[in-house]
């Protein structure tokens, strides 16, 4: 089901949460809520949950006005950061739950219950532990069970909250992956909240950028990260060199291809940072200080002798390449930059 | 892990232990005072109690204003306990789960029947419901008696034992947080189903224990009670104000047989609340 949010301002005392925030989610995506500790994401998850109320604005949900409806007629399904799991009660008895608690007339039978939560236990393959407590699962298998049970009750959107915050990362980087199938299997429409850009580039269709309780960018990973509409997508997003340009680096820039304006500001990806070798010192100050090797890509650090109070410069590139180069610490390189943001 | 377990023994055996005699000697110091302060007294008032016999032990319980006392004690109990226990469950939630002005004054005031003196409590009855209080006229004139009689005995109980459900249940209730509860709403469940089937098994331990002291003091108050009773014979005396007027007419069985009644309460109650203590213990999170 599709959410319109429009206008949603919330304040906790003098702090602003949510400044004037306007966001359309159509139907069956799956979209990530991506910003810094304290930027208000998390309180606009629990405003389209019904947990919070806004203080202005309006939610929609399949064209219909939510805003005042109480959390339990909302139809959503919500997945806490730390699973929220009773404790007290079974695995199978968890995701029952939604169920039971159904008014007589549409509760199904105990039969059809446990027929549902079987097929969702199976769904998130953890159905031998239907009997076992909470407090007896992995962190990876609580996360699952929560999700099962949010899914128990068919809701119109489901809701996650940094639904990957409290794992291992091995056990979150399986987890990413799997909930981006299981999303492509039921297509309910679904959103989650994370401070982790990689996990938001990797699980969903659509990210959201919020910074200071506001939205910076909407779009899908691809576009995001390559035309960061301002400077703090660009910098929270990916790495990025920033550089301010001023007479000396102008200066420098020009003979790595680039032309940029006295006082602006350039971000540039690493990986758009070409080099190679120099015959000799005279041919370039930039020398390599440091590098390491990160798998599949290497990260090299640059210094500028002619700059020598700036920051360090990053580049990355494949590992083959670098080797074909055969370069090392302390090496002289030419560089060459092929593409930059431009910010002021 | 294993090793660093291992170390620790080592050190233990080797100095974390003090010689023989401090041990031994600071042993014998605390085993000597609890068997001088507290079970001494209770031998004695069992040995008080029976040393005319049983039948004399027997016949001072039965007779007609020790029973009153034992009827009156328990009424106070059915009815305190049970009011407390909905008040402290209902104070407790707003405390923990709300927002409002005045949250940190309520917390303080609900301390407050333990920080003033008991017999301070009785007066402040007798001077809203008394012949001269606030009320007095206009109870006097619809001819209800609060002071002198059964409900000011209850409400000044009432007002005693307020804290102890509170105070067991806010701290846990505050550790548990209220992420079950959002969770069981947002699955639709209903307010009362969320207390029944979700805050309630998780806090039932705790409310057991606090209700257990909360009917121990019921049944055992005497400063408050004292005060708003009247010492009426078998209309207003409560087991602990007949002990007391037992004792001061030298009636020594009397007194010793309804103090072994009391003491035998407080025994039962000692024993459930370590096992419920045990249970709490169990029901304890690991997350």
């Amino acid at each position: 089901m599709s959410i319109v949010l429009s206008n949603i301002s919330k304040n906790f005392g003098q702090f602003a949460a949510l400044n004037n925030v306007s966001l359309e989610i159509p139907e069956g995506d799956l979209v990530a809520l991506l910003g810094p500790s304290g930027c208000g994401k998390t309180t606009l998850l629990r405003i389209i949950a019904g947990l919070e109320s806004p203080d202005a604005g309006h939610v929609v949900i399949n064209g219909q006005d939510k805003t005042s409806e109480h959390v339990s007629h909302r139809g959503i399904g919500f997945v806490f950061q730390h699973y929220a799991l009773f404790r007290h009660m079974t695995v199978f008895d968890n995701v029952a739950f939604g169920l039971r608690v159904k008014p007589r007339q549409s509760r199904p039978g105990e039969a059809e219950i446990s027929k549902k939560v079987k097929s969702l236990l199976d769904l998130v393959q953890l159905g031998w532990l239907a009997d076992r407590f909470p407090d007896q699962l992995s962190g990876g298998q609580r996360q699952r069970i929560a999700l099962a049970r949010a899914l128990a009750v068919e809701p119109n959107v489901l809701l996650l909250d940094e639904p990957f915050g409290a794992l291992d990362a091995s056990v979150r980087k399986d987890l990413r992956q799997w909930l981006r199938n299981l999303h492509h299997e039921l297509h309910v429409t679904s959103i989650f909240v994370t401070h982790d850009q990689e996990e938001a580039m990797e699980v969903a269709s659509q990210v959201v950028v919020l910074n200071h309780g506001q939205i910076e960018q909407q779009g899908a990973p691809s576009a995001i990260y390559d035309h960061p509409s301002n400077a703090f997508v660009s910098k929270f997003i990916g790495q990025t060199n920033i550089i301010r340009v001023d007479q000396a680096e102008k200066v420098w820039l020009s003979t790595t291809g680039l032309d940029g304006e006295l006082g602006s500001v350039a971000h540039i990806r690493p990986h758009h940072i070409d080099l190679s070798k120099a015959e000799n010192a005279s041919q370039s100050p930039v020398i390599i200080k440091d590098w390491q090797h990160l798998g599949a890509i290497i990260r090299i650090e640059l210094f500028n002798a002619l700059l020598p109070d700036t920051k360090s410069l990053f580049a990355e590139m494949p590992s083959e390449h670098f080797k074909q180069l055969t370069l090392d610490k302390g090496d002289h390189v030419i560089v060459k930059i092929k593409h930059a943001n431009w910010f002021n | 892990m294993h090793a660093k377990v291992q170390l620790i023994g080592q050190v233990e055996t080797q100095a974390l232990y003090d010689p023989k005699w401090v041990r031994y000697s600071l042993i014998g110091i605390a085993v000597g005072f609890i068997t001088l302060f507290l079970l001494s007294p209770l031998l004695l008032v069992l040995y008080q109690a029976f040393s005319k016999g049983l039948q004399a032990y027997w016949n001072a319980l039965s007779e007609p204003d020790g029973l009153s006392a034992l009827r009156l004690t328990l009424l106070v109990a059915v009815i305190t306990v049970p009011m407390n226990t909905v008040f402290g469950v209902v104070a407790a939630w707003t405390i923990t789960r709300f927002e409002f002005p005045g949250k940190n004054l309520l917390t303080t005031l609900i301390d407050l029947p333990f920080s003033v003196s008991p017999v301070i409590s009785g007066l402040i009855f007798v001077l809203l419901f008394g012949a001269q209080g606030w009320f007095g006229e206009w109870l006097q004139a619809h001819d209800i008696k609060i002071i002198f009689a059964v409900p000011g005995i209850v409400l000044a109980t009432i007002f005693i034992t307020f804290p102890f459900v509170v105070r067991e249940l806010i701290p846990l209730m505050q550790e548990l947080g209220c992420e079950e509860e959002e969770a069981a709403i947002s699955l639709g469940a209903s307010g009362w189903q969320t207390f029944f089937f979700v805050t309630l098994p998780n806090i039932k331990w705790a409310l057991l224990y606090g209700v257990l002291l909360c009917n121990a003091r019921a049944m055992g108050e005497f400063g408050a009670v004292s005060v708003v009773s009247g010492h009426i014979r078998g209309m207003t005396n409560t087991l602990p104000l007949h002990i007391e007027v037992s004792y001061n007419e030298y009636d020594v069985i009397a007194a010793f047989a309804s103090a072994s009644v009391l003491a035998g309460l407080a025994i039962v109650t000692l024993v459930l609340k370590t096992f419920l203590e045990w249970k709490q213990s169990k029901a304890g999170f690991s997350s």
